[in-house]
């Protein structure tokens, strides 16, 4: 099939120069690597990161799954499945265990990933001291220095005023004991899972120009106090579709008085644990 | 109990084919490219600049597929010219050897070469003209005594106080290998090469804003600056191949160009110069060269120790906001979903409230 493109949209230089920089960004976890971020012809904050790091990776044998929010089949993860087939004309996946490239916005799959496996998440704002300080120049200083003051008073801070750390999704991870790192805006609920993931983890911030990595078998920890450990979100309700308790739910609101159901964020796990409960 | 999520793949086929529906609804006549780039030419120009690639007929045709959305035209652009392959880099043009089509100076009354007024909205009245409504179906002018000027060297005006030292001199500090913010990620502090580029690329409207709050009291020195000379006219690029090692010129494009003179700095024990601020742009964008000046001369406050208090200093601030492909991309992408982190405040307000409300009872 001719595309009119290079093979993944970006030309082999440029491919090239990000995967330099992903090397760079996997030799040193968690630290934002700066990078020539191309434009891409979705816009900015609609996965230009994730989708540099994806064209720059993939190969013709990949098997790419595309989520937003945790399903398949939302618009954006349509979107970006259908121009990854326009420009490469690889095989697609709805199902996490089939897939070799996984990118991501917002969730990471409820299946464990495994080691042949590697996960791209889009990142909006790879600083997480960003709303803590506005400018790049300090911040870049603040992480040479190890200097997290500032995050753990904004967390202090929180538990003070509501009892608990009101941060429920993007919440900030130490990696490998070193660089306080922005999971993405990823429930809290998912943070657990980038502790020793098998996969590789790339993250890619398009708007912001900076990719950064972390390798298989890292040790990721969220942050917390003795005092007030670290806990993810839970429900009295399961999921109505498939019966599952284990998994992140959305609620839906199904009629005009407000009544609500919860379902799973993740399309591919529920689909799955109702072909295994029949 | 899905429907919420499923159908993505069809609404898009759908939402699109509305979109080109709305482009023919009502059957009228297809509009061709050669139209736009006629009369529609500030249009042109403007999606030239911002999207960063001198071709007006491909501006011309972003127009015509954005529906005239222009930072849609603009965004098209960019992802084209993203990927072409970067063969040369010119060599800095000159534009004293300028086919000039309309040349100013606010500063002075008279300039050798003389003031060109040239094509200019400046002194027509906005009075909105009805014949326009029913034009002649084929355009055609009169033909004016336009007096074609025969000069071909421009020196720039502000180079006269040059001669007196009057006016700072710009440090010629330009390496062979200047900034390119398409393929260097943002550095701080900023070169002047690299804010240049952002500033000719960034959007018209956050650029002029920023300008007008400096002039208006919001800017470093708080005062009005001159306008030593506006150009506008066309140049010759040329690039200098290491195989070759002489110049060769590959074409011309349309320029415009703005120098701003700016209140003096000095001290006790260095003479009081003016300062200045430049603007320049593809195409006729007087109106944007102008702003950039301000914003360039703005920028340059932390290189003169000048104290940082407004935004228009804060290289930061403007370097980082004034691309509209970034930041139209960045701030409608609040309409992607966003259910999963909402779940996650929505979990917290009521376990937060519960715990409040349950406190309380007791």
């Amino acid at each position: 099939m001719k595309t009119g493109f290079n093979f993944a949209y970006l030309d082999e230089a440029t491919k090239r120069m990000i995967r330099r920089k992903i090397l760079k960004a996997i030799c040193i976890p968690g630290y934002q690597c700066p990078f020539g971020g191309r434009e891409m012809p979705l816009a900015y904050g609609w996965g230009t990161g994730g989708i540099q790091v994806t064209a720059s990776i993939i190969g013709k044998q990949d098997i790419l799954k595309v989520i937003d929010q945790g399903a398949d089949d939302t618009t954006n993860a349509v979107s970006i499945k259908n121009f990854f087939k326009r420009v490469c004309n690889i095989m697609i996946t709805d199902r996490t265990a089939e897939a070799s490239l996984i990118q991501t916005r917002h969730r990471i799959p409820e299946t464990t990933l495994n080691k042949d496996q590697i996960i791209v998440y889009q990142v909006p704002q790879p600083e997480p001291l960003r709303k803590l300080e506005p400018k790049e120049k300090e911040t870049r200083k603040l992480h040479a220095y190890k200097e997290y003051a500032l995050m753990h008073v904004k967390l202090y801070e929180e538990i003070s005023q509501f009892g608990s750390v009101i941060k429920t999704w993007a919440y900030p991870v130490e990696t490998n004991n070193r660089y306080i790192t922005d999971p993405t805006p990823i429930p809290k609920f998912d943070n657990p899972k980038m502790n020793n993931m098998e996969a590789l983890q790339l993250f890619g911030a398009g708007r912001e120009k900076r990719i950064y990595a972390i390798p298989p078998y890292t040790k990721v920890k969220s942050l917390d106090f003795d005092d007030h450990p670290f806990e993810i979100q839970t429900w009295d309700e399961c999921c109505s579709i498939c019966g599952s308790t284990k998994s992140y739910l959305d609620e839906i609101i199904i009629n005009n008085e407000g009544k609500k159901n919860f379902i799973c964020s993740d399309t591919d796990f529920c689909k799955s644990n109702l072909e295994k409960n029949k | 109990m899905y429907v919420a999520v499923k159908g993505g793949e069809k609404a898009i086929k759908s939402s699109l084919k509305l979109l080109e529906k709305k482009r023919k609804e009502t059957g009228t006549k297809s509009i061709e490219i050669n139209q736009i780039k006629e009369q529609l030419s500030f249009a042109v120009d403007r999606v030239i600049n911002e999207g960063s690639l001198y071709d007006k007929d491909l501006s011309a045709l972003a127009i015509k597929q954005s529906q005239g959305d222009l930072v849609e035209a603009i965004f098209l652009l960019r992802a084209y010219r993203t990927t072409l392959e970067r063969y040369a880099y010119s060599t800095a043009i000159d534009t004293s050897k300028i086919i000039i089509k309309r040349r100013i100076s606010a500063s002075f009354k008279d300039i050798p070469g003389g003031q060109i007024l040239g094509p200019t909205f400046d002194y027509s009245h906005r009075l909105l003209d009805f014949s326009l409504m029913r034009e002649d179906e084929i355009n055609s002018y009169e033909n004016i005594n336009n007096q074609e000027p025969k000069n071909k060297e421009f020196p720039s005006v502000i180079d006269y106080l040059n001669n007196e030292n009057l006016l700072e001199q710009e440090i010629n500090n330009l390496n062979d290998n200047p900034f390119d913010v398409t393929r260097d990620p943002m550095k701080f502090p900023a070169s002047r090469d690299q804010w240049m580029q952002i500033l000719a690329r960034g959007d018209e409207g956050f650029l002029l804003g920023l300008s007008y709050s400096a002039i208006r009291g919001f800017g470093s020195k708080g005062t009005h600056p001159f306008v030593g000379e506006i150009k506008y006219g066309i140049v010759d690029i040329f690039i200098s191949p290491d195989e070759l090692g002489f110049e060769i010129c590959i074409g011309e494009i349309e320029i415009s160009e703005c120098q701003m003179i700016d209140q003096f700095e000095g001290n006790k024990n260095t003479p009081p110069q003016f300062t200045r601020g430049y603007g320049l742009t593809f195409g006729y964008n007087e109106r944007k060269s102008m702003a950039i000046s301000i914003v360039d001369r703005a920028l340059k406050s932390e290189g003169y120790g000048e104290e940082i208090k407004f935004p228009i200093q804060d290289q930061e601030f403007v370097l980082y906001h004034a691309d509209n492909v970034e930041a139209q991309g960045f701030v409608t992408h609040l309409k992607l979903p966003h259910y999963v982190d909402f779940q996650g405040e929505l979990n917290l307000i009521r376990k937060l409230r519960n715990e409040i409300l349950q406190g309380k009872k007791l």
